[in-house]
């Protein structure tokens, strides 16, 4: 009995972890039909952020310490929803309906953010700062003359490389003058660890079985997170604009819905549920810039095998996904089996984490044979015009 | 061959509770025109969508040339004879005029023979004369991205000959045509339904007046009445449907 | 442009002009012999003239990047031509190199005291596993490199295409495959050494790996195969084949109701695409001497990806030609500024997707036309009615008939 309900929590952790991972990549993708490679590396700023906030608060001493992970969250949110704003006003608006390219792009994009929380630090912030004050301040300038369109390439080819040239010198010069002190990477390449705060470590014990409170939390946030998309999707003006240009783009325009604005604030809520992720997965074990990775692919899958589009489907494909994967990677099912059996063998054989992940993958290839549109297909004339 | 080439029995399709086609029943005679029409949502494209495979019935059954179509893929049908043209036109964009007639015009359809066989001269031949008769000759080797859309509209019609089908499906075929080239178009129509057995689904009712023989009315997914093109307009349930409640109107 | 016209007119023009435009004319009338020499020259130039020019260490790169050209022209094949993104090659091409580096690994001098691989007895394994025994024979390793990512590909691609999951559905199946072949090879070490994967190669059908005249050996057997390979794919993406392809790529659904069932041609294709990547695969671990899971590193596959993006999607000259500049770019800036290469190539990413969707080789073929003839002071092309706009005499018309 306790082996089953251990099980069942393990899995259901597993899960939660996965689902809050998936439910942001599931809005991007099921509403706006983008693939979001960049995603894993929007719950790595999150969960640097957490890192950030940890240290602000551990400065400011014991009581409010133990409360870091209340502003922590929010604070994730916004910094990855932030991001998300970025990417999609600098690169996914312009690759609409070629959801091949966008892949392509967002994977750039998370390159990109792997190398910068590598290396970020003072002089690199300043001249990225000076970079973007530069560039979009000369373009602002420039577009103020009547002639910007006819200059507007030549216009291009001086700025980004006077702006990109200014801001290298202006680093290179800081870090001859202050040396180390702004040189240094914030993070480095290796890992940083977020502790939990003191009444999260420890656990509820139950029976011979104890429930950490970290998971505990973990499945909270979750939870807390899939009612308030649900509400936030279902209840609120935002929520039936965003149904709305989901369902027929060029009808809400007519409506006067701003779909632009739509796409922007989907986006950023999807980018925010990242952060939420990242804050939830930097509990749980060491952050590093390729954090992001190991969870995207398990997102996906999520999203793939519950369907585009329903929350609903998320949720079970999320939880169904950490339960197998914890009863094959733990090795239970060959506890059942007699040892000889050749049945042993093969499930002692995936009976790790690694391997469990093959297994899983095969059962979704099996799964897809099946149901091929996932768990819950939407139906209708509108798919696959 | 003189029967019917297709039977549609009791189909109803339904998408999560709502009855796109509820309970149609229709037949038609090889070497029939006949031309659907109704009101928006009534269910002509999802009949379409039906008798090519692209839905699976909820229940009832499509026969075509008494062959129960339920088990049967796109391509499958297609391949036993049922050509459809789709109501924006779908020819493929960076490919020429006469490569899109020449795939169309293949016999053999699986990997191998499309890969290993030449297109035997037979096939060349056909497409140089469907190419006249839809008059893109002179445009035979441009991207057909480049055409015009009454251009598109006719080089869909012609890879739809080109599979040389029993049974035609055209979704609006006069779709943003001029008045001259809906003429040509329904011209054409005719002189193809000579050979063939034609479905024509179309909203423009001087169009349809130019071809119909017979023509179906479809509302809210079922066949609402059938006859000749002035039994059809007078019927008063049609005209109810297509204006509103005149019954009401003559009432008072 | 008539070919005619200009030969006529050459006689009044300077020696290298009318070598142009003879060269010009030959092109035009016989384009696959012009084709064949071009390729024919091109292989000849990198077998006999590269090794005279290039040091050791840049011909051994250069062997790399066309090795990595051939896995470019696969993925070409499925991206380009049939519209699949594939982000799962690295599989196959770790499958193809693990297969030769199994053969490389079996031979072991008879007077051996362990019959075994080495790494074989670090872990305990006394017998040699059921599925090396095949790699004890040549013949038989050469068949696996291309066969064994061969049937891989068309059993998953079949499962896959079976159930019409394509576009971004398909390019996440193939990274999540990625991933699983990643934990397998990384977690089989009596199987295959893990993480540290094969390497300590000794000798090929008896001549020794390291040795300089078998490492030319392999050079110019993989200029061969590129050359191969080009021809393959040229081969299947003109004519019908070819033709279909295109359809597939631009309209699915139409093709469907057209008759024909693309996932035969799907399969077909994805299959001989990463025949391509395992022999690609074999190639680069002759020349890397090692084989191992990092091979099945998720952003390594992408990469590929972008090889082609950057060269031209649709065209095969752009995916050799992506494969070695984005290559030659990363051996660059990776040995000069190690840290900026990633921002690069993320940048690199995000540029030819949205500033040039259509490679170098696209743009050459458009802009880059165009450009080049303002240079020359020879009018636009245009693409559907010429000249209208362009033409001298009809502008002269317009003018002087809008006052």
């Amino acid at each position: 009995m306790t082996v089953f309900f251990e099980s069942l929590f393990n899995g259901i952790s597993i899960g939660a972890v996965l689902l809050i991972a998936a439910l942001g990549l599931g809005i991007v993708f099921g509403i706006m039909g983008v693939i979001n490679l960049a995603h894993g590396e929007l719950m790595m700023l999150g969960a640097y952020t957490t890192f950030l906030v940890q240290n602000a608060f551990k400065a400011l001493g014991e009581p409010w310490f133990s409360g870091y992970i209340i502003v922590a969250i929010p604070v994730a949110f916004l910094v990855a929803a932030a991001a998300g704003l970025a990417l999609e006003r600098g690169v996914i608006r312009y690759l609409y309906g070629r959801p091949l390219e966008t892949l392509l792009a967002t994977w750039g994009v998370s390159l990109i953010l792997q190398q910068f929380v590598r290396q970020v630090s003072w002089v690199m912030c300043i001249q990225i700062i000076l970079f973007c004050l530069l560039f979009f301040g000369g373009l602002w300038v420039m577009k103020r003359r009547p002639d910007f369109e006819r200059m507007r390439q030549w216009a291009m080819v001086v700025i980004l490389p006077l702006a990109a040239g200014i801001a290298l010198v202006c680093g290179t010069i800081l870090g001859q003058i202050f040396k180390l002190a702004v040189t240094k990477p914030w993070f480095g390449a290796q890992g940083v660890d977020v502790t939990a705060p003191g009444w999260l470590r420890g656990g509820l014990p139950l029976g011979s079985f104890q429930l950490p409170f970290v998971r505990l939390f973990i499945i909270a946030l979750t939870i807390i997170c899939v009612v308030g998309i649900y509400l936030f999707l279902l209840k609120s003006p935002w929520g039936l604009r965003i149904r709305a240009v989901t369902q027929n783009r060029s009808m809400s325009a007519c409506l006067g819905i701003p779909t632009q604005k739509v796409d922007a604030l989907t986006f950023a809520l999807g980018s925010g549920l990242a952060g939420i992720a990242g804050c939830a997965i930097s509990l749980l074990g060491s952050v590093g810039p390729n954090t992001g990775q190991n969870y995207i692919v398990d997102a996906f899958m999520v999203v793939v095998v519950g369907g585009v589009g329903k929350i609903v489907g998320t949720v079970v494909a999320a939880l169904a996904i950490g339960l197998v994967n914890y009863i094959i990677g733990s090795g239970i099912l060959a506890l059942m089996v007699s040892p000889g059996n050749p049945l042993f063998d093969f499930l002692t054989f995936f009976a790790t984490t690694s391997m469990a992940r093959v297994m899983v993958f095969a059962l979704i290839i099996i799964f897809l044979q099946l149901r091929p549109a996932g768990l819950f297909p939407q139906k209708g004339r509108t798919v696959d015009a | 061959m003189n029967g019917k080439i297709l039977e549609i029995q009791n189909l109803t399709v339904s998408f999560d509770g709502f009855n796109a086609l509820n309970n149609l029943t229709f037949s038609m005679n090889t070497g029939e025109l006949r031309v659907i029409i109704g009101p928006n949502g009534a269910g002509k494209t999802t009949f379409l969508d039906v008798i090519t495979g692209k839905v699976k019935p909820t229940k009832g059954r499509v026969l075509f040339k008494g062959r129960n179509l339920r088990k049967f893929s796109e391509h499958q049908i297609a391949r036993f004879g049922v050509g459809r043209k789709f109501q924006t036109p779908r020819v493929y964009l960076n490919l020429t005029p006469r490569e899109n007639l020449e795939l169309s015009c293949n016999r053999q359809k699986n990997v191998f023979a499309t890969l290993l066989k030449p297109t035997p001269s037979g096939e060349r031949q056909t497409v140089k004369s469907l190419l006249e008769t839809i008059g893109l000759t002179a445009k035979a080797d441009i991207l057909s991205g480049l055409l015009s859309h009454g251009e598109k509209q006719w080089l869909e019609i012609g890879m739809l000959v080109a599979q040389s089908p029993d049974l035609l499906l055209v979704d609006e075929p006069v779709a943003g045509l001029t008045d001259e080239e809906t003429m040509l178009t329904g011209e054409l129509l005719i002189s193809l339904a000579e050979s063939h057995s034609i479905i024509v689904i179309e909203h423009d009712m001087e169009f349809v007046r130019q071809i119909a023989r017979t023509v179906t009315v479809l509302h809210e997914g079922s066949v609402l009445c059938e006859g000749n093109i002035e039994q059809v307009q007078s019927d008063p349930r049609v005209i109810q449907v297509y204006l509103g409640s005149t019954s009401e109107e003559a009432a008072h | 442009m008539k070919p005619n016209k200009i030969a006529d007119d050459a006689t009044a023009l300077p020696p290298w002009e009318q070598l142009w435009a003879k060269i010009y004319t030959f092109s035009q009338q016989q384009p696959r012999w012009f084709e064949i020499s071009l390729v024919g020259g091109a292989a000849l130039f990198l077998i006999v003239i590269m090794p005279l020019l290039l040091s050791d260490f840049r011909l051994d790169l250069l062997q790399r990047y066309l090795a990595l050209a051939i896995v470019a022209l696969g993925i070409d094949l499925i991206w380009g031509y049939t519209g699949m993104l594939s982000l799962g090659h690295g599989i196959f091409f770790a499958l193809g190199g693990y297969a030769i580096a199994m053969h490389i690994k079996l031979q072991i001098p008879a007077t051996a005291s362990n019959q075994l691989p080495e790494f074989m007895n670090l872990y305990g394994v006394t017998k040699l596993p059921w599925f090396w025994h095949p790699f004890d024979s040549f013949p038989l390793t050469i068949i696996a490199v291309f066969l064994i990512p061969a049937i891989l590909a068309a059993f998953l691609g079949y499962l896959v295409f079976r159930n019409r999951i394509r576009g971004v559905y398909f390019s996440i199946l193939t990274q999540a495959a990625t991933i699983v072949f990643f934990n397998f090879f990384n977690g089989q070490q009596k199987l295959f050494n893990g993480t540290n994967g094969l390497t300590d190669f000794q000798t090929i059908l008896g001549f020794p790996i390291s040795d300089n005249k078998t490492q030319y050996g392999f050079y110019i057997i993989t200029v061969l195969l590129l050359v191969g390979g080009y021809a393959l794919c040229r081969w299947l993406t003109t004519g019908r084949f070819g033709r279909l392809l295109v359809a597939i790529r631009d309209d699915e659904t139409r093709v469907r109701f057209s008759g024909y069932d693309p996932t035969g041609y799907k399969v077909l294709v994805f299959a001989i695409s990463a025949a391509l990547a395992g022999i690609g695969g074999a190639m680069f671990t002759l020349r890397t001497g090692i084989i191992s899971p990092r091979a099945m590193d998720i952003a390594f596959s992408i990469e590929m990806v972008i090889w082609v993006a950057v060269g031209g999607r649709a065209t095969l000259v752009g995916a050799i030609l992506g494969a070695l500049l984005v290559n030659y770019g990363k051996s660059l800036f990776s040995e000069k500024f190690p840290d900026i290469w990633l921002f690069f190539q993320g940048a690199m990413f995000l540029i030819v997707v949205l500033v040039l969707p259509n490679g170098i080789i696209g743009w050459l073929r458009t802009e880059g036309i165009d450009l080049f003839r303002k240079i020359i002071r020879r009018p636009r092309y245009v693409a559907t009615y010429p000249q209208l706009e362009e033409d001298p005499e009809i502008q002269r018309e317009r003018e002087t008939l809008e006052p």
